[in-house]
């Protein structure tokens, strides 16, 4: 009787062992009630154990799967779930007093109101410099994995590993030398003097002053620079797919290449720029390191924020209030866009 | 007339690739072309002049060494972490579909829709409220396997997908035993895919610095040691290091298309034989 259900049991106790996790990792309750929910988790594993060695063959197989996830689901309780719940309750949390390390639960939110108005500017730069960088690597990432996909031949495997290369080098090491090559004495802008077009830069808003570093465009160059493979990879992978047939018989019936590629090959490829958009744009919207090493002190983004707060500051409350309106945007915006541009397959 | 026109438009595209090329390896080209260079003050960002100095001296930053090793510890002890915990997922996952499977699948998507510095500060708020261990070596090791066992399970479980499961009921058949089937079944036909997605992890977890930035305390991983130099100076040896990797990567690469070429090249060979 037991043994029949042993998976309901199984997926309970995974569950129960999950949320004592969560509260004990949290701090849900104080002193004693943690040894009681401490012991809830002990039995609970126990009983599951005890059930597997001797509830039979088919009380092992249905327990199976609930035992080889629990490892690492219960990893991801204690070290995801309970810090989001402890992040969510210091961003309403105060200090007794400045230099005190106790913080109390008081829905403060105040930490809010502050985060808003005096990170308000963070917020906004953060989201508009991901969005451009997202759309900018759709702009390049395309026709590269387009042209790999289509005509790499026999060197398609060789082209994407020569797009994967430059990612082997650490990130920062790769932002600090795009800060050498936009520097002021560096290339590009000495290039730029040569031919004149420090001008018509400036005009079109990429260059202030002359200076090619320490602009917007530089941070949102440094962001679709480090973020492109997120976007050009997905997108191959999903042209990649497509049958060639289908656009020689576009072909056949008298398409032109324009409307070929409109018709079939562009609504083809649609997951995997939609998977590319959630693989840059989330990760580019908490990005710090972008605008610490090239953008000034005016386009500063949510991240650099949240990081100076917290590590430099010392000021939790608000840091994690900065750090919850961001988890919680950028959720928001996920579920939007899937159910726009839906597909199942988000991972 | 028309045929000329989408020649060029062809020539365009290929153009514009072969461009985008070019950008990508722009900063690799600066960083190789630096190691070479003899910096006058502290940062190694002006042309000066040729030099091997860098070259035959690379560990001279006795910090920078002592930190790529504190990096490659914690990454070689989180992705073995990582890879044993997202591959018994990604096992369970792949058999059929079973109560709770589609929670477990949304909790595993959820880290990697996070941005990193909600997952560094959330951590670093959990580790804060508690006096059982002091930022340092573990918390990063704790921190790395955490976003790491997302990535395997997924990759795992993408890599072995279209497995079949009746190979493990034949072995129960002829009788082996649960561990005996998994020890010569299941295991060596996951491998490939296990091994695929460490890689992956212990890439990740290397290159790793907003989590790791939060939750390091006063441990050193090599990409926290970039940062904290990047500040005050900027030394050649950085260039040499990460030129070191990246021609061991491109290395790597390359044996991997030779013997990918050989290996297609032996079953044509085959196929040859058999008609």
């Amino acid at each position: 009787m037991l043994a029949r259900r042993a998976d309901n049991l199984g997926l309970a106790a995974l569950a129960v062992a999950a949320v004592c996790l969560v509260a004990l990792g949290a701090g849900w309750f104080d002193g004693p009630l943690n040894a009681l929910v401490l012991l809830v988790l002990l039995v609970v594993l126990g009983g599951v154990g005890v059930l597997a060695a001797f509830g039979g063959p088919e009380a092992r197989r249905l327990l199976a799967p609930y035992g080889l996830m629990k490892p690492g689901l219960l990893w991801m309780a204690l070290f995801f779930l309970a810090p989001v719940w402890s992040l969510v309750r210091i961003s309403l949390s105060t200090k007794e007093s400045r230099f005190s390390v106790q913080y109390n639960f008081t829905w403060a939110w105040d930490n809010y109101s502050r985060a808003f108005s005096d990170f308000g500017g963070q917020f906004q730069r953060a989201f508009l410099y991901s969005l451009i960088a997202t759309l900018l690597t759709i702009v390049i990432g395309y026709p590269v994995a387009y042209v790999i996909a289509f005509r790499g031949g026999r060197f398609k495997n060789l082209l994407l590993g020569l797009v994967v290369i430059p990612f082997f080098t650490s990130y920062l090491i790769r932002t600090i030398a795009w800060s050498t090559i936009l520097a002021d004495q560096g290339p590009i802008v000495s290039l730029l003097n040569t031919f004149g077009l420090v001008n018509v830069f400036e005009w079109l808003h990429i260059m202030e002053n002359g200076k090619l570093l320490n602009t917007p465009a530089a941070v949102i160059g440094g962001l679709t620079y480090n973020f492109l493979p997120f976007m050009l990879l997905p997108i191959y992978v999903s042209l990649e797919k497509i049958d060639p047939n289908l656009v020689n018989a576009a072909n056949d019936l008298y398409s032109t290449p324009t409307a070929a590629f409109r018709k079939v090959v562009f609504p083809l490829s649609i997951p995997g720029v939609f998977a590319g958009t959630l693989l840059t744009f989330i990760p580019a919207a908490g990005d710090f390191v972008n605008a610490q090493f090239l953008g000034n002190p005016n386009t500063t983004m949510i991240g650099n924020s949240i990081q100076d707060q917290f590590l430099k500051q010392n000021n939790y409350p608000v840091a994690s209030a900065m750090s919850t309106v961001l988890m919680v945007s950028i959720t928001a915006l996920v579920l939007l866009y899937t159910r726009f541009f839906g597909t199942e397959e988000l991972a | 007339m028309n045929s000329l026109r989408s020649r060029i438009g062809r020539m365009g595209l290929n153009v514009f690739a072969g461009l985008g090329l070019v950008y990508l390896f722009m900063p690799i080209f600066f960083i190789v072309l630096f190691s070479f260079n003899k910096p006058k003050g502290n940062y190694n960002i002006v042309w000066q002049e040729f030099t091997l100095d860098n070259w035959l001296d690379p560990f001279s930053q006795s910090s920078l060494t002592a930190a790529l090793w504190v990096s490659l510890r914690i990454s070689a002890l989180a992705t073995v972490i990582s890879t044993i915990f997202g591959s018994l997922i990604a096992l369970a996952l792949s058999r059929r579909s079973f109560k709770g499977s589609s929670v477990i699948n949304l909790l595993l998507v959820l880290p990697l829709t996070t941005p990193e510095i909600v997952l560094g500060s959330s951590l670093a708020t959990l580790f804060l409220s508690q006096t059982f261990v002091d930022f340092g070596f573990i918390t990063v090791v704790i921190a790395h396997v955490m976003f790491q066992v997302s990535f395997v399970a997924l990759t795992v479980r993408a890599r072995i997908r279209g497995f079949d499961w009746t190979l493990e009921q034949a072995a129960a058949d002829l009788g082996a035993k649960p561990w005996r089937t998994f020890r010569y079944v299941t295991f060596p036909l996951i491998l490939p895919g296990v091994l695929a997605a460490a890689l992956l992890a212990f890439a990740l977890s290397i290159d790793d610095f907003i989590i790791t930035f939060f939750n390091a305390g006063s441990t050193v991983t090599f990409p926290l040691q970039i940062y904290g130099a990047a500040r005050v100076r900027i030394p050649p040896q950085i260039n040499v290091l990460a030129s070191m990797v990246l021609f061991f990567s491109i290395a790597l690469l390359v044996i991997g298309a030779v013997r990918g070429q050989r290996s297609e090249a032996v079953k044509a060979m085959k196929r040859s034989k058999n008609k």
